[in-house]
């Protein structure tokens, strides 16, 4: 290596040529498994030192299918597949699914219903934004808020347990309704929430929103306009940073949100404070959204948790064992007997990372023609190999962290 | 501004597309229509540049195989005009086992990986794609497994089959 570093004599000055080490680009794995990355994540990176000079990702270690699997089950046994797209807000994912398979059906669900769902998309939102937010703090070296709003989380996947049973991959609900009415302790749960968890998202805000560290890693940072980020078809919070107050909720509001009183919050700079602002502002607006369903819901006849669809909404087993209406049905639904329309449809709801969509194409028979999720994961993360180019390696890094790509959503 | 509707969308497309635009429809209100593969980027950029129309988001790109058709594969894309709020579904018919069909990603980025997941799960060939790699699967996968041929579970599995049910 020494020997051709004087490789040409001009007078008597030794002339360097271009093969010194310290020029040389170094290739550098970022993952599949690594600690910094949350999931599995390759990014294969030609480094110049600490700055990115390009980058390459490679996706798909957990893919497993999920499209092709769902042409062969009836539609009740698709919703679990949606637990595991983005398994940090399952419910979300439930919700849209069990409301685009309604929306083929024409199943008109009563209000109570729709509030119930509501509540538990929003919780979903908020448990979300708690771990992106969470990790987002982690990864710039302040560990403490992470441990603070995860115990909230915790309570959140109680609030899901005495609800469902589940905690993580909840399948929650049916289509049609849910699969049974929220208890006492689920209601008196989600009231005791909305108390406790606004000091302590305040806490949160105070340990970062005017951190002078926090502030000088995030701002500026991976800043994206409004036009690139529409261009690279962006949704969900990470849009909305850039200004853009594109939000499905509002835009095309299912489940009844066009009768809720929120705020979409927008950054100006797109950069990684904005979305970390963004997401904190949404779980407030949640909260607002939790309160006004749990209002709602005091003011509609209690006791209905599903639609009147005994085509679709299996019944209750006790009927099932005693009851010959019951039981026909019941095999009915199960063999995936009954028949569903012949047409086409595309259902999206504001997930907690962008518009998810589902596009279900039905040929009548007992499991869609096709299905195909739009996830906002998958799309949101085409940019992140471009953009890391000319930043440096650990801004690289929280830039993925509030990006919140989830490995589930983004491989399906 | 008017709130834009399917109509003006449809109006305006066949003003400038004529008897291209084929097989309209509208499943739950969103307008569908049909067109050629010679035509797809022209029915996209028009849409996407048109003042009124505003066609600017991609939101989603993906492809249906139906093997009894001619044309046995349909790439559809989804287009949303966030300024007046209106989507639309655009599909192009392709016949052939390589069926092949201009990229939008002339039009905007974000259609890469969209194309690059299409094409590993179809086989579509998406002509002037910067870098049409498979994207979830192997890379040295040989089949295309979105394929109605390739049966998922096992064959001999019959219990739950539509013709039971006079499907």
């Amino acid at each position: 290596m020494m020997n051709d570093s004087v490789s040409k004599i001009s007078g008597n000055k030794p002339v360097y040529s271009d093969n010194d080490p310290q020029d040389e680009l170094f290739t550098l794995n970022l993952g599949p498994t690594h600690p910094a990355t949350h999931g599995v994540f390759q990014n294969v990176l030609q480094v110049d030192g600490e700055r990115i000079v390009s980058g390459v990702s490679t996706i798909g270690y957990i893919h497993r299918a999920f499209e092709k699997i769902a042409e062969h089950r009836p539609y009740y046994q698709i919703t679990p597949l949606t637990d595991r797209l983005n398994y940090c807000s399952s419910p979300i994912n439930n919700m849209g699914w069990h409301m685009t398979v309604e929306k083929l059906l024409d199943i008109e669900l009563p209000k109570r219903v729709q509030y119930m769902r509501v509540i538990i998309m929003e919780l979903a939102r908020i448990t979300d934004h708690i771990i992106c937010n969470g990790i987002l703090g982690v990864d710039t070296g302040a560990f403490s808020g992470f441990l603070y709003v995860l115990q909230e989380r915790e309570f959140i996947y109680e609030i899901y347990e005495e609800i469902c049973g589940a905690r993580l991959t909840t399948n929650i609900g049916r289509i049609g309704g849910f699969e049974r009415d929220f208890n006492e302790t689920a209601f008196a749960k989600i009231r005791e929430f909305l108390k406790r968890f606004p000091p302590v998202l305040k806490e949160f805000e105070e340990l970062f929103n005017r951190n002078r560290i926090f502030v000088d890693r995030t701002a500026d940072v991976a800043a994206v306009d409004a036009e690139t980020a529409l261009g690279y078809s962006w949704s969900g919070p990470i849009l909305r940073a850039t200004g853009v107050d594109y939000d499905v909720r509002v835009n095309e509001p299912y489940s009844s949100y066009e009768e809720f009183e929120f705020d979409i919050p927008v950054g100006t700079k797109g950069d990684v404070y904005d979305r970390f602002m963004v997401r904190n502002n949404e779980m407030w607006e949640s909260l607002k959204i939790i309160e006004q369903a749990l209002d709602k819901i005091e003011k509609e006849p209690k006791g209905i948790f599903h639609a009147d669809v005994p085509d679709f909404y299996l019944p209750p087993k006790e009927q099932v064992y005693n009851n010959m209406e019951a039981l026909i049905y019941h095999f009915k639904i199960v063999m995936g007997e009954i028949d569903t329309p012949k047409t086409e449809v595309y259902h999206s709801v504001e997930g907690a990372n962008g518009e998810l969509g589902f596009y279900l194409i039905s040929d009548g028979g007992r499991s869609p023609y096709r299905l195909h999720f739009r996830r906002p994961s998958f799309i949101n993360y085409q940019m992140y190999a471009p953009m890391s180019s000319g930043m440096l390696l650990s801004d690289a890094i929280i830039n993925m962290s509030s990006l919140n790509v989830i490995a589930g959503e983004l491989d399906a | 501004m008017a709130k834009l509707n399917n109509n003006t969308v449809l109006q305006r497309l066949q003003e400038r597309f004529a008897e291209t635009i084929r097989n309209v429809s509208e499943p739950f209100g969103l307008l569908t229509i049909e067109t050629d593969t010679t035509r797809i980027l022209d029915v996209l950029e028009f849409l996407k540049t048109d003042s009124e129309l505003q066609f600017g988001y991609l939101t989603d790109i993906t492809a249906v195989h139906y093997p009894d058709l001619e044309r046995a594969f349909a790439v559809v894309y989804h287009v949303h005009s966030l300024v007046n709020n209106v989507r639309i579904r655009i599909k192009v018919f392709l016949e052939g086992n390589y069926p092949a069909i201009p990229t939008a990603t002339v039009l905007w980025n974000g259609a890469d990986w969209m194309e690059r997941e299409t094409y590993d799960f179809f086989g579509i060939q998406f002509v002037g794609h910067p870098d049409l790699r498979r994207i979830l699967n192997v890379d040295d996968m040989d089949v295309f497994p979105m394929r109605k041929e390739y049966p998922l579970e096992d064959p001999n599995k019959v219990d739950k089959k539509d013709y039971f049910f006079g499907r």
